[in-house]
């Protein structure tokens, strides 16, 4: 019987702690397809934030380390030059990597450090319950914004990948969203990139994915991919921000 | 084949570190320990090593936390303020129980301080910095020769116990420039890194985790008693000190360590003179601390123990806790970077023998 669908090798067969309708899983499996088509699964060692996705070491079996908070660029620049064959990747959320670790990426990539990053937006704070990001759009209710995120008071919210785009460190920074089944292709297509230019040896590599948060935003899982579409897609438009290379030869 | 070279505190330092087998260096620069990140910035490429200066202190410690996490033999090196930065990281790497070598070339704190030697951050090197129950060893040379020595065996205690161990000397003793020769340190079985290190699977079936996340508290626990009994071990077999003048009968004993420490032999030669008997403990070990030192000459010595910081008290404590009040503990420290001289100290000791408290 020929199979046309099977779990990818780069997760582990484990439950994970997950809330109904994440797209975290969607991502996971994303990334985890791009390590196993390029055969690198061997040779890969991921950093897991501080965040919704802390516990991603438990989740993709090829080594990992947990990273304090922000931490993940500058342990795996560590991890990079320590042993420089290996594929490196961090998986970070937008507290975690536009927040407190704001340092460290920007100076991961100005640094052109060989790296890939899986930036997961989803405009709050997921772990500790839905509090405002870096990311969380003018006027959106969490919870340390009740009234809404005011720019007079609480600034703007950070355009994390056309920020990044600007330092020549950065070879590949591209924008997807896993709102739909057409984008989740495109987003996959973006993350092999990216990984693929890392064995290229290139210089640094993101891809932001802009998920959701059913949970903390509210919203049923339909509600939130439609809030994700008409809200968070003009603010953060979808697209690749920089290109040096071009096609992956 | 050693050699005397006559050569700088921090470059020694740099130079006992590659010595030891260092393949990564993370610093960041900041007064007076920057000549170390200079020296391996100028050394390490040409070896094929790595040198990355970093953008933050706190970037430092977790490169060293990846690349530690990687298998490799790393060090980072700081002063004062930038080992606050670091603390963090530090607590990562105790949790997780990675090897790597931090050093401190102590500064005048607290705050921004002074950039003058200091011995203040004793408190934060021995007693915590970061948050959590883990234990840092520390080694406190008193030379830049025995500087050398202790960064080539920091790297090997590092790797036997899985834990963090920090060389702490004060501004003065990065600065000045002493002979050192480069010996070969006593051989210690290295266990190998196989079964733990993140270096890719590369054909492993099970992966590993660097991590010091334990969510169960059942688990955490356990993990935490298992850290306990490796520093039990540490503080059985690691704990290093000198003494000197202890023999016999004495008036009092000193406690010091670092230059403090050269600066007391000679206020014991000035009080020799005068009949004064005066002991040294030297720790080396700042944490394990050497308690069977004091605790052997507490029958013998007449007036008790002063302990000499250039702080405003810090190691006092543990010498007290070593001489569990059967014998007076004084103090005398300078601080701010100022530092005493023999004759101030011996000032301070005959007063105390005379029956001035």
């Amino acid at each position: 019987m020929a199979v046309i669908f099977e779990p990818t090798k780069a997760l582990l067969d484990v439950p994970t702690h997950y809330c109904p309708g994440c797209t975290h899983g969607i991502i996971h499996r994303l990334v985890g397809e791009a390590l196993e088509e390029l055969g690198i699964l061997d040779r890969t060692v991921g950093v897991a934030p501080v965040g919704c996705a802390v516990l991603a070491y438990d989740y993709f079996a090829c080594d990992m380390h947990e990273a304090a908070h922000g931490r993940a660029p500058a342990v795996a620049t560590g991890i990079k030059r320590a042993l420089p064959d290996n594929i490196v990747f961090t998986y970070q959320g937008d507290g975690d990597l536009a927040a407190i670790g704001t340092a460290e990426i920007v100076h991961a990539a100005a640094r052109g450090e060989k790296i890939t990053t899986i930036f997961v937006n989803n405009a709050i704070y997921g772990m500790t319950g839905g509090q405002m990001a870096p990311t969380t759009l003018p006027g959106q209710v969490t919870e340390t914004s009740p009234y809404g995120r005011n720019i007079e008071t609480q600034g703007y919210p950070v355009r994390v990948s056309e920020m990044i785009s600007t330092l020549d460190g950065a070879v590949y920074v591209e924008r997807v969203s896993v709102d739909t089944p057409g984008n989740v292709f495109k987003a996959k297509k973006a993350i092999k990139k990216a990984f693929e230019l890392q064995t290229k040896g290139a210089g640094f590599t993101m891809v932001e994915v802009l998920s959701i948060c059913p949970t903390n935003w509210g919203l049923s899982p339909v509600e939130a991919l439609k809030w994700l579409r008409d809200n968070m897609i003009p603010y953060y438009p979808l697209g690749v921000k920089k290109d040096t290379i071009g096609e992956v030869k | 084949m050693a050699e005397k070279v006559l050569m700088k505190g921090n470059e020694a330092i740099g130079e006992a570190a590659i010595h030891a087998g260092c393949q990564c260096f993370f610093g960041y620069p900041i007064t007076p320990q920057t000549e170390v990140a200079a020296y391996m910035a100028r050394k390490m490429p040409k070896i094929g090593r790595v040198f990355l200066q970093a953008e933050s202190e706190v970037a430092a410690i977790n490169m060293v936390y990846g690349a530690a996490g990687s298998g490799v033999r790393v060090m980072t090196s700081s002063s004062s303020p930038g080992i606050s930065l670091k603390a963090e990281g530090i607590s990562y790497i105790a949790g997780a129980e990675l090897p790597c070598v931090i050093v401190n070339i102590v500064r005048g704190g607290p705050g921004l301080g002074s950039i003058q030697p200091a011995q203040s951050d004793y408190f934060q090197a021995t007693k915590g910095g970061g948050h959590g129950d883990y234990r840092l060893v520390v080694f406190a040379p008193s030379s830049v020769q025995e500087m050398v020595d202790l960064i080539q065996d920091a790297f090997d205690v590092a790797d036997i116990y899985r834990n963090p161990v920090m060389v702490m000397g004060d501004g003065m003793l990065g600065q000045m420039m002493e002979p050192v020769e480069f010996k070969e340190r006593p051989k210690r079985e290295i266990p190998s890194k196989d079964s733990w290190a993140a270096t890719g699977l590369h054909g492993r079936k099970q992966h590993h985790v660097i991590n010091s996340l334990y969510l169960q508290p059942e688990k955490l626990e356990e993990h935490n008693k298992k850290l306990s009994k490796k520093y039990a071990e540490i503080e059985k077999n690691e704990v290093r000190y000198e003494t000197y003048n202890c023999e016999g009968e004495v008036d009092l004993v000193v406690a010091a360590y670092g230059t403090v420490s050269r600066i007391v032999k000679n206020a014991i030669k000035i009080l020799e003179k005068e009949g004064i008997k005066v002991g040294l403990i030297r720790p080396i070990t700042l944490w394990p601390f050497p308690k069977k030192a004091f605790e052997e000459v507490t029958g013998r010595t007449k007036h008790g123990f002063i302990s000499v910081e250039l702080s405003e008290g810090q190691m006092v404590e543990d010498v007290m806790l070593s001489v569990k009040g059967r014998k007076p503990v004084y103090f005398y420290g300078r601080s701010g970077g100022m530092v005493p001289t023999p004759a101030e100290i011996a000032g301070r000791i005959r007063a105390i023998v005379g029956g001035e408290k």
